[in-house]
């Protein structure tokens, strides 16, 4: 990742001699000390990229177990791998993906700010997160833990034997630094913003991030509450939630999805305002309905605190909670409808090319529509007692958390990898990637929604053989999803060293972290910006132009 | 490998009518989505860079085409909401005359009694087109009773009673699941339920070796732990009386009056504290910890089974016992 002051051959955008990269010096030290939110936001990555692949590669060895009814491995290890794919994927990649890699990159720079409010609390975010992630390996490493990422008790506090309490500390620790994170973003969102930027100037990608930190801050900490009720219970037999010492069951799933349902926001948040930046800047038009997408951003951040028990509809809650709930799942759906009818409006009348990122972030409306949409399924109270705890409630959460979350992160990845890297990656290869993934996914998944309604239950590592034929699509459009993962790493890499040098504004995109130099350097701005307009001011020109 | 099937078998009169449900949502979504996608379509080949498409008179104000979808879409959400909850409250109204069938799970088997004394394990048998209630309970972690070809599933929790009803509507065998993870092996635990004619239904039932019926056996049980001591009809002391109790209200001294149901007993046998019915001292030991959960259920049925019955009948157990027997 050392760029070096590079003469340019002919033609080419000359690399800006002061960048983060090497401003600092280029020494293991310099990085692992640094306080500039950049640099933090390439240690996040490098670390994120670990843990998806771990994740990646526990999600590869259960698609591989129900190639076959009878499975392969046994029903201990395979439930070691579910729960270690959950944890990993929940808490150590989709949590902190787009706000730890880009928020924290693109912030200061969208607002036009020299760094995050507190950029020590920024690094300790970071080390709190490496802590807890080698903390979650060694649980793995030294036997594993089989409660599934939902910790179910009295299962977890009193029946499982795998290292629980570990594992538990682990999520425990992260969530600290998401709670970090979204401090500084909101600090940062309130304090840093430079003159004329107004809220209403702010990129959807900053409202989206903030609304993010919001939930992380008011949700998190009763997640802590919770997993360390649970350790109490394991550890000293307090009765809290087994029934047989005088606990309550159901308390804990209230408490843990108090947290998780906000938490499926925090995931797919960020997602929306990386999407709300591309699709404007490549149908070359301003974001239809500015106000109403970052408008819905706040009502699902605020709504999103008060559907959690549609997770318990068989449970055992009453009827009129179950009403109440079903309801309310209902009536957050609409915010989350007017976001993806506002970015196929802002495809009206466009002049839409099809670069990678574009791909990408048509590929998530597609996706996180039918994953949406499946939310209204599964939102019905009659239907989900049929469902719950089927494969259909898995592709339901996949479609919107890996077709949704991820194709935004690598829509965005490939949008800002000019600006993060100073350089180009091969725009064929990208496509190609983008495709396989959509098409991956959709074999891998789709399936599942079949399987679900057939009755195939979640967590099995057997299964009757009248649901093979399904699960063997399923298995196959995994092996294409992850060539379609594994290719950025490759060409991607090959990019920091053989990319084309990128220019400060290789799309000929408005925002500010366009007019500053690629990479940027250290201070972001070499003087402050005023800002004087909206976002999205595209032109109506095909001709690029300058924000 | 498996075949291509799109459905799981039709086997109960829910079933029938969550299809229905299925293919509305079905609809909605599929309309929805063809409206995403082909605009979204249409607009990429239409607009795209390079083409002439008349590109004049922008939408420019956009609120008022955003309040119609919003108002659209809510609206259309609200009707699958409504058809949803409808049917919701139907599986939580079982029907007067069903008959209770007891479930116990526990890592990692279901363990079923039915009323007459018969037990089986991990398999269910009932009648074709006659409603049965099932009241299910855990010994251990939660499990989950699920049986797709009737579109209703319920979970078991340990210290609580849940219920779940059906109307089987089709002779048949058919998948029975645990979904609720519980433990190493949870994908084992699971069976079928066999829907038979009546006729068939009765001759399994008597091919069985019931031993006494429940509430036999919970009149036995009701002498060995002392209960007969305070609630017997015999008995002198100042203590609730039983016959007659079950699926009435119970006034209790705190002013709340509760239906003597299900778990109204078993509260009262485990945490007597808890709900104290009105006008009786709290002087009952709780027998929580001293009584497994297959015992509890014998207890209940045997006061359920006294429901009929007015104070001075000793003989309620095993009469109402018997009466569920089916003749030989």
């Amino acid at each position: 990742m050392t760029i070096a002051t590079v003469t340019g051959k002919p033609g080419e955008p000359v690399v800006a001699t002061k960048n983060y990269l090497t401003e600092e010096g280029v020494t293991l030290r310099s990085w692992l000390l640094t306080k500039d939110h950049k640099r933090i936001a390439i240690l996040y990555t490098l670390s994120i990229t670990v843990f998806f692949f771990v994740g990646g590669a526990a999600a590869t060895l259960i698609r591989l177990n129900l190639v076959t009814p009878a499975g392969i491995f046994t029903p201990d290890i395979y439930n070691r791998l579910f729960t270690l794919h959950g944890i990993i994927m929940v808490w150590f990649f989709l949590i902190p993906s787009i706000p730890n890699t880009m928020g924290n990159f693109l912030i200061p720079l969208m607002i036009g700010a020299k760094d995050l409010a507190f950029p020590r609390l920024n690094l300790l975010s970071w080390y709190l997160y490496v802590g807890a992630g080698l903390l979650a390996l060694f649980a793995i490493l030294v036997g594993g833990v089989d409660t599934g990422w939902t910790f179910y008790t009295p299962f977890s506090s009193m029946y499982s034997n795998g290292y629980v309490v570990l594992a538990l500390a682990a999520v425990f620790a992260v969530g600290f630094s998401s709670i970090l994170t979204g401090l500084n973003f909101i600090v940062t969102t309130h304090r840093l913003r430079a003159p004329g930027m107004t809220w209403y100037r702010l990129p959807v990608f900053v409202w989206s991030n903030y609304a993010t930190s919001v939930i992380m801050v008011l949700a998190t900490p009763v997640l802590a509450i919770t997993l360390a009720l649970v350790a109490v219970e394991r550890l000293l037999r307090v009765g809290i939630f087994d029934p047989a010492l005088g606990g309550d069951p159901l308390l804990f799933q209230h408490l843990f999805w108090f947290y998780s349902h906000p938490a499926v926001y925090i995931m797919i948040l960020p997602g929306f305002g990386v999407i709300s930046e591309i699709v404007p800047c490549f149908a070359r038009k301003p974001l239809f309905g500015y106000k109403f997408v970052v408008w819905s951003s706040i009502t699902i951040a605020v709504i999103g605190f008060f559907v959690w028990a549609h997770h318990m509809f068989v449970a055992g809650i009453s009827l009129y909670a179950g009403l109440v709930f079903s309801l309310l799942s209902y009536v957050i759906a609409v915010p989350s409808a007017i976001k993806v009818f506002n970015w196929t409006a802002t495809l009206h009348k466009g002049w839409i090319s099809f670069d990678a990122p574009m791909l990408y972030a048509l590929g998530f409306i597609g996706l996180f529509t039918i994953g949406g949409l499946t939310g209204l399924f599964v939102a019905n109270l009659a239907f989900d007692v049929h469902v719950t705890d089927t494969y259909f409630v898995v592709a339901h959460f996949h479609y919107i958390m890996v077709g949704g979350m991820v194709s935004a992160y690598f829509g965005g990845l490939h949008y800002w990898w000019p600006k993060i890297t100073g350089r180009l990656y091969p725009e064929w290869w990208a496509r190609i990637a983008a495709l396989l993934i959509f098409f991956g996914f959709n074999l891998t998944f789709f399936p599942q929604f079949i399987l679900g309604y057939l009755g195939m239950e979640r967590r099995y590592y057997a299964y009757p053989p009248e649901f093979q034929f399904w699960n063997i699509l399923s298995s196959a459009g995994a092996s294409i999803l992850a060539v379609g993962y594994a290719l950025p790493l490759f060409y991607l890499g090959w990019s920091l060293v053989r990319g084309k040098r990128a220019g400060a504004n290789p799309w000929a995109a408005t925002g500010l972290e366009w007019q500053t130099s690629s990479p940027p350097p250290t201070h972001n701005f070499d003087k402050t910006p005023t800002v004087t307009r909206p976002p999205y001011q595209y032109r109506p020109e095909a001709e690029p132009q300058d924000a | 490998m498996g075949s291509m099937r799109l459905l799981p078998p039709t086997a109960s009169s829910h079933a029938a009518d969550m299809d229905w449900l299925f293919a509305a949502l079905i609809g909605t979504s599929a309309f929805i989505l063809l409206l995403v996608f082909g605009l979204m379509i249409l607009f990429c080949v239409r607009y795209r860079k390079g083409s002439t498409a008349d590109r004049g008179n922008r939408m420019g104000r956009t609120w008022r085409v955003e309040t119609a979808w919003t108002i659209a879409t809510f609206i259309a959400f609200l009707g699958l909401y409504f058809w949803g909850a409808d049917l919701y409250v139907g599986i939580h109204s079982p029907p007067k005359d069903a008959t209770d069938i007891y479930v116990v799970g526990k890592q990692w088997m279901w363990k079923i009694e039915h009323p007459g004394g018969q037990r089986e394990i991990d398999t269910l048998h009932v009648p074709v087109d006659k409603p049965v209630r099932l009241v299910l309970t855990s010994q251990d972690v939660i499990h989950d009773f699920a049986i797709p070809a009737f579109r209703v599933r319920q979970d078991a929790l340990p210290g609580r009673y849940e219920t779940l009803w059906f109307t089987p509507t089709k002779v048949g065998e058919y998948r029975l699941f645990c979904a609720e993870f519980c433990g190493t092996w949870h994908a084992r635990m699971g069976g079928s339920v066999v829907v038979m004619e009546p006729s068939d239904f009765q001759r399994w039932l008597d091919s069985q070796d019931p031993g006494p019926s429940l509430a036999q056996e919970g009149e036995a049980l009701f002498r060995s732990h002392g209960c007969s001591g305070c609630h017997g009809t015999a008995s002198t002391v100042h203590a609730p009386k039983l016959e007659g109790l079950f699926g009435r209200p119970v006034p209790l001294e705190d002013g709340r009056t509760v239906i003597a149901d299900d778990r109204y007993i078993r509260d009262s046998i485990l945490k007597p504290k808890s709900e104290i019915a009105a006008g009786y001292p709290p002087v009952m030991p709780s027998f929580a910890g001293q009584i497994g959960e297959d015992d509890l259920l014998k207890l209940v049925a045997y006061i359920k089974s006294l429901a009929d019955k007015t104070a001075g009948n000793s003989q309620a157990g095993r009469t109402a016992g018997s009466a569920e027997r089916p003749a030989p």
